[in-house]
């Protein structure tokens, strides 16, 4: 240390280097004047859970099955859910009440994880203070659903996954179907007529032939 | 005997001084700018001079061991990020690793790769904000703080694109992490830690021979080895007292075996060597992240893991070196999917203990840099 003050220089020197620079450089000033203006929120962010619809109407279309999975896998418990009931008490496949409080939720995305009816999504909307703290975060059905092309909008990438996942899934049940429908028609078509119902008991000859050997 | 007794209060004993003055007790917190959180420092002062220090904390409370032992095991995992909310990845990879160790669970090669960056990189940042907060505490008001900061941004924004989330990144996963990186983060990656050793070469000149950070911090808060051994000490806090002890070199968790690093190691243990040995593992951390960036495999990134997580009645205990030092999960399970005790073995927590020790004979203004260069986060320290 030759020159007291010369480590003190230097550094005054990065500063100096670093104050002009912010004027024409970007990396040397990140920052943006919020609210002004608003940093692009990248599409992998998450926030806080919502609820897809299919189609026009929310209720009609939600893909909800009322499972409870969800509900249950909630590390800080905060999903509420009831099932809706028919005229007769019958249970649905859909639930009455679905609210979230944001204030207890952690968004940690692991209702979204083990929903098997992709039902369930991360928002990415962040201005979301509220007057009334109690009601105002307790998100309710109607509130927390949300069209698909929302989430195309949101997290274009994976809501393309999700739809290719879905039709994938779609598809492999309708082949299911198809399957079943083709056994239960050629079932039909190579039914015996009434009289010879006897042909099941010879195809169960062999053993007996085993055993009679 | 307690190291803590074997060294008498280097000769300041409490009462009056020889001008008749009163020992003054001040309680330097929970709300004070130089104590990083809610935390108090119950000092007894002679003068400018600290004879006595209580650490009082607690006031940042959440119950989480308790909250883990009545949950499932993968339901703790989010919880886990809120610990040192700093270093969320490195938090979750030490309760995975444990987790892994009650049901061994083999990760994938490329999951295995995907953590340690993930891990460095939170180094990085952890480092960054420790720096950048210690000169904050020797009066570099802001500037140098909000350099490191913007450095720190880019690898959060890494993290957000991976992970979703900022902090609380909940991302690894019991046998693997969550998701695969997506296009172009691996590019993204390389050209941020390419970009930083040039970072850490302007934060040098800027602090590195600062005379007055020299005149502040060296010889202020000495730990020597025999005593940072006593304390259980780790980290950057007992490497800077000498000692050759880091868990990624001991262990070898993971994959730590195939990179190629040094662990920077301080002759003093003062201040000034843990601020310096910070700043060379931030160089090493650059080192293992452009290895593993070079050598990442493709393949799978989920392990077998079992739908629901019931371990045979045992016990685990897995650990790592996190930025702060060790960090241990201990689980005991009964069988059942709930464990039976979850217990976190914090590296903050024990490393404050030795603050007292540090901060005995030297004035107020010191041991506000003593804590600082100790590096604790509330949140890890009161669980
Ligand atoms: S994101 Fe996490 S805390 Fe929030 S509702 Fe889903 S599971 Fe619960
Ligand atoms: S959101 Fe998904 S997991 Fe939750 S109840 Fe509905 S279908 Fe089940």
């Amino acid at each position: 240390m030759s020159l007291i003050g010369k480590g003190i220089l230097k550094g005054m020197g990065v500063t100096a280097k670093n104050f002009f620079q912010s004027y024409y450089r970007k990396e040397r000033l990140p920052t943006v004047e919020y609210p002004e203006e608003k940093a692009t929120i990248n599409q992998f962010s998450r926030n806080f859970p919502f609820l897809l619809y299919d189609g026009d109407d929310p209720v009609d279309g939600m893909r909800c099955t009322a499972c409870t999975l969800c509900e249950r896998a909630c590390p800080p418990q905060c999903i509420y859910i009831i099932k809706d009931k028919d005229e007769n008490g019958k249970a649905i496949l859909s639930p009455r009440i679905f609210d979230i409080d944001t204030s207890v939720c952690m968004s940690c995305q692991l209702c979204v994880e083990v929903c098997p009816y992709e039902a369930i999504r991360m928002d990415s909307a962040f201005e979301l203070s509220n007057e009334n703290r109690f009601e105002g975060l307790l998100l309710n059905r109607e509130e927390l659903l949300k069209p698909n092309a929302y989430y195309h909008e949101i997290h274009p990438l994976e809501a393309r996954e999700t739809d290719d996942r879905m039709a994938a899934k779609a598809a492999l049940a309708e082949a299911k179907k198809k399957a079943r429908q083709k056994r239960a028609r050629l079932a039909a078509k190579n039914k015996p007529p009434p009289g010879l119902k006897k042909t099941p008991p010879t195809r169960k000859k062999p053993p007996q032939r085993e055993k009679s050997e | 005997m307690s190291p803590v007794q074997t060294m008498p209060p280097r000769s300041y004993h409490i009462g009056k001084d020889d001008l008749g003055a009163d020992i003054l007790e001040v309680a330097m917190g929970p709300h004070h700018p130089s104590t990083h959180g809610v935390f108090r420092m119950d000092l007894k002062l002679d003068g400018e001079t600290v004879v006595d220090l209580k650490p009082v904390f607690g006031y940042l409370h959440r119950n989480h061991e308790k909250i883990a032992e009545d949950i499932t095991y993968p339901m703790s995992m989010p919880f886990t990020d809120r610990l040192d909310y700093l270093c969320g990845m490195t938090n979750n990879w030490a309760y995975a690793l444990s987790a892994e160790k009650l049901i061994e669970i083999k990760v994938p090669e490329r999951a295995e790769y995907i953590r340690v960056i993930v891990a460095e990189l939170t180094r990085l940042v952890n480092h960054c904000l420790l720096i950048g907060f210690f000169v904050n505490d020797l009066g570099a008001l802001g500037t140098p703080l909000l350099y490191a900061l913007r450095e720190r941004e880019k690898i959060l924004d890494l993290f957000e694109v991976l992970s979703g989330a900022r902090m609380m990144v909940n991302y690894i996963r019991f046998g693997g992490v969550r998701c695969d990186p997506p296009d172009g983060w691996l590019k993204e990656c390389q050209r941020i830690v390419d970009a930083f050793p040039a970072f850490l070469d302007e934060y040098e000149t800027l602090l590195t021979e600062n005379e007055i950070i020299i005149a502040r911090a060296q010889n202020v808060g000495v730990v020597t080895r025999e005593e940072a051994i006593n304390f259980s000490l780790t980290g950057p806090m007992l490497r800077a007292s000498g000692v050759n002890y880091d868990i990624r070199k001991v262990d070898r968790y993971g994959i730590y075996d195939r990179f190629d690093f040094k662990v920077p190691i301080g002759g003093h243990g003062d201040c000034y060597d843990r601020f310096m040995v910070r700043m060379l593992e931030m160089r090493q951390s650059v080192k293992i992240l452009k290895q593993a960036i070079r050598d990442l495999p493709e393949g799978e990134i989920m392990g077998k893991a079992p739908k629901i997580f019931r371990p045979a009645p045992g016990e685990a205990y897995g650990r790592i070196e996190a930025p702060k030092g060790e960090l241990g999960f201990y689980l005991i399970s009964d069988g059942t999917p709930i464990p039976y005790r979850f217990k976190v073995r914090p590296p903050s927590f024990v490393n404050l203990t030795a603050l007292r020790h540090m901060c005995l004979g030297h004035k107020v203004a010191d041991a506000v840099i003593i804590l600082g260069s100790i590096d604790i986060v509330l949140g890890e320290v009161d669980r």
